[in-house]
């Protein structure tokens, strides 16, 4: 597989050139926080970030998605008769993605492409992206990606991996749509062993630097319905509003609401993330609602990613340690403690 | 503020042990540098959980709602002042209040601080009465902390607490000469087209997860507009109009009873100025009708009031 060496300018101007083959999303600084952008003219990509306020998860699942539509207009031939509405596979790349969102991909997929049932348009969108990492060379200190089966230079859904060594990016292809890519991407020369070497020596000194661990051990061998009825839910859940922060922010959250709406003589049907937070997320037809209690969403939440996800998939837990929520939990709700008193 | 902490203990304490209180509702130290968790605590042994600094900027109010108990809650000036609101909208009985008021020097802004230290990691912040120091990896620097201020309470004239059963310390000294409007009057200067730029501009980061609802003591609606399904009244995909339609309308159910206290701005995920909406119906109620919501129990809000003898013309 290739490894390559660019200066910091080459890459840049190696990703300009890329954009005849691929879409490329790059991390942009929009204010106070970085955000992953289509990159064009008016784009600087900055790469000097600790991670992106939002995930890239909507680059493969977007927050609203038009699945299908119809005519409403009577007098044409298709009137009524629902179409898949028309979409764009063409190749992306999300270059500068941090090694744990890229592994929140693969912890999501089971989700959406597993034996029983294949969603067309995640894995469509999945299949037509390439996720060129970029290793955290000082990773947060709200950071536990080596809790949850990561690290901070992990490869895991990964097609090729950045190491920053200063003024310098080495570039190492992982898969075929890694390799495609740094074949495509000009310029750069081959990698030689200092090089390699300063990238191993990174990759060990960022794992060090994670001083957080949280244990999940035992979650698996717990019975679910003792956790479910565990004493310390109303405290967790006391100071929560139910807003959908944690779960609009986290890249492994995924579940979504679909809603028909209709514009003049056009109707739509819409796929739109939703939230376990959301009194409306569970609430039946019949007006009974078996999660109407805020306590109830809570414990739902961190039941679904430490405990169903772990029992049902076998995969470990459905979060990739990248803080996110940890850090803009409005009232400080943190998934690290409530993991620590559910393994307890 | 700190020097309010052992105060706050020994009082819930107090109250704890004379039976005057079921619960008692507070802050605690968070996990992460400026921000802290409210709490519930339920018995004189957890007292010591609680906490008060500059990163108190939630609405404690928000957890009175539909509570039964007898509950003792601390309150800064517009805490207290939707703990006044609350009453008069019959969402909780003074009756079940034990309000420990708090003189407040107002809150900092976390975001500032943040762009301050250019978005370089804090992992801790000391304060020392007037400044605060934060700390990261490799840098320590030192503010004033008026120059830090959340903006609502950097123009905030009501820091003592309106209404209280006994008060944590001697009243601050308010502050005065503040032109609490004068970006609302900037907005105003702007023609229709600039102004609806301007707010489509504003909430072009909105991800809709209604932190900022949530985070209102006035949102307290069994079931928000917003959330209605038969009928539904707004799309729930992320279109711009939806989006604009639930920030707008909101505002106005907010008209004549925000106290500016803050907390949906503090909480947005992605950094909205959403206290534009609300400040320019807080300007209006105070400029057309002497409005400012939750400052005394013996009138009722601003919305629910008929008088005959109405001092403006145009309501007769």
């Amino acid at each position: 597989m290739t490894k390559k060496i660019y200066t910091k300018e080459e890459w840049i101007k190696a990703l300009a050139g890329l954009k005849s083959s691929y879409n490329i999303f790059v991390p942009v600084k929009d204010g106070d926080f970085h955000t992953f952008k289509a990159l064009d003219e008016t784009k600087i990509p900055d790469f000097n970030f600790q991670n992106t306020r939002l995930s890239p998860k909507s680059l493969v699942y977007p927050q609203s998605e038009r699945l299908f539509e119809c005519s409403l207009d009577e007098n044409a031939p298709d009137a009524n008769i629902i179409k898949e509405s028309e979409k764009d596979y063409s190749p992306q790349a999300i270059v500068g993605i941090r090694p744990c969102d890229a592994h929140a991909f693969q912890i999501v997929r089971p989700n959406f492409d597993n034996p029983e049932y294949q969603d067309p348009w995640w894995i469509q969108r999945y299949e037509s992206t390439t996720f060129v990492g970029l290793g955290c060379n000082n990773p947060g200190s709200t950071c536990f990606c080596t809790s949850v089966g990561g690290s901070p230079f992990s490869e895991k859904g990964l097609d090729a991996l950045l190491y920053d060594l200063g003024d310098t990016f080495l570039a190492k292809a992982l898969t075929d749509k890694g390799e495609t890519f740094l074949e495509k991407a000009q310029g750069g020369k081959e990698a030689d062993e200092t090089a390699l070497k300063a990238g191993e020596d990174l990759a060990v000194s960022a794992a060090d630097k994670i001083e957080v661990k949280v244990s999940t051990d035992k979650l698996k061998d717990k019975v679910q319905t003792e956790l479910f009825d565990a004493p310390f839910w109303d405290d967790v859940a006391f100071a929560c509003i139910n807003c959908g922060t944690c779960t609009y922010l986290c890249p492994t959250c995924w579940c979504f609401d679909i809603q028909d709406e209709i514009l003049g003589k056009q109707g739509d049907r819409i796929r739109n993330w939703d939230s376990c937070m959301f009194p409306l997320f569970t609430l039946h037809g019949s007006g009974h609602n078996p999660r109407a209690k805020k306590v109830q969403r809570v414990r739902q939440r961190f039941m679904h990613k430490l405990k169903y996800y772990v029992d049902k998939y076998n995969n470990g837990v459905q979060c990739s340690g990248c803080g996110r929520c940890v850090r803009n939990c409005p009232v400080n709700i943190d998934i690290r403690k409530v993991c620590e008193l559910m393994n307890d | 503020m700190l020097e309010y902490v052992e105060k706050i203990k020994e009082t819930a304490g107090k109250l704890f042990k004379e039976g005057k209180v079921d619960v008692f509702i507070g802050y605690k130290k968070g996990s992460v540098p400026m921000m802290n968790q409210p709490v519930l605590i339920s018995n004189a042994d957890q007292v010591d959980l609680l906490h008060w600094d500059s990163n108190c900027g939630l609405n404690l109010c928000n957890y009175l709602t539909g509570r039964t108990d007898r509950i003792g809650i601390v309150a800064n000036g517009c805490n207290s002042r939707n703990i006044v609101t609350h009453i008069t909208e019959n969402q909780i009985s003074r009756d079940q209040l034990y309000i420990v008021g708090i003189p407040c020097k107002g809150m900092i802004d976390h975001r500032a601080v943040q762009r301050a230290v250019k978005q370089k990691e804090i992992l801790a912040i000391e304060e020392h009465g007037e400044s605060f120091t934060v700390k990261g990896k490799d840098f320590e620097d030192t503010f004033n902390k008026k120059d830090y201020l959340q903006r609502n309470c950097s123009v905030c004239t009501h820091r003592n607490p309106v209404i209280f059963d006994e008060m944590i310390a001697p009243p601050v000294e308010e502050q005065d000469g503040v032109d609490a409007y004068k970006d609302v009057k900037e907005i105003e200067e702007m023609d229709p087209e600039k102004k609806w730029e301007f707010f489509t501009r504003m909430i072009d980061k909105c991800i809709r997860c209604y932190a900022c609802r949530n985070a209102c003591p006035l949102c307290y609606c069994p079931t928000c507009f917003v959330d209605e399904s038969n009928p539904q009244w707004v799309g729930k995909s992320s279109d711009p109009i939806d989006t604009m339609t639930f920030h707008i309308l909101r505002a106005y159910h907010c008209a004549g009873r925000c106290t500016d206290c803050g907390a949906c701005e503090r909480v947005c995920p992605v950094g909205i100025p959403i206290r534009q909406f609300t400040k320019k119906l807080n300007k209006d109620a105070q400029e057309l009708f002497s409005w400012e919501a939750g400052l005394t129990l013996d009138q009722r809000p601003l919305l629910d009031v008929f008088r005959p003898d109405d001092y403006n013309d145009f309501i007769r």
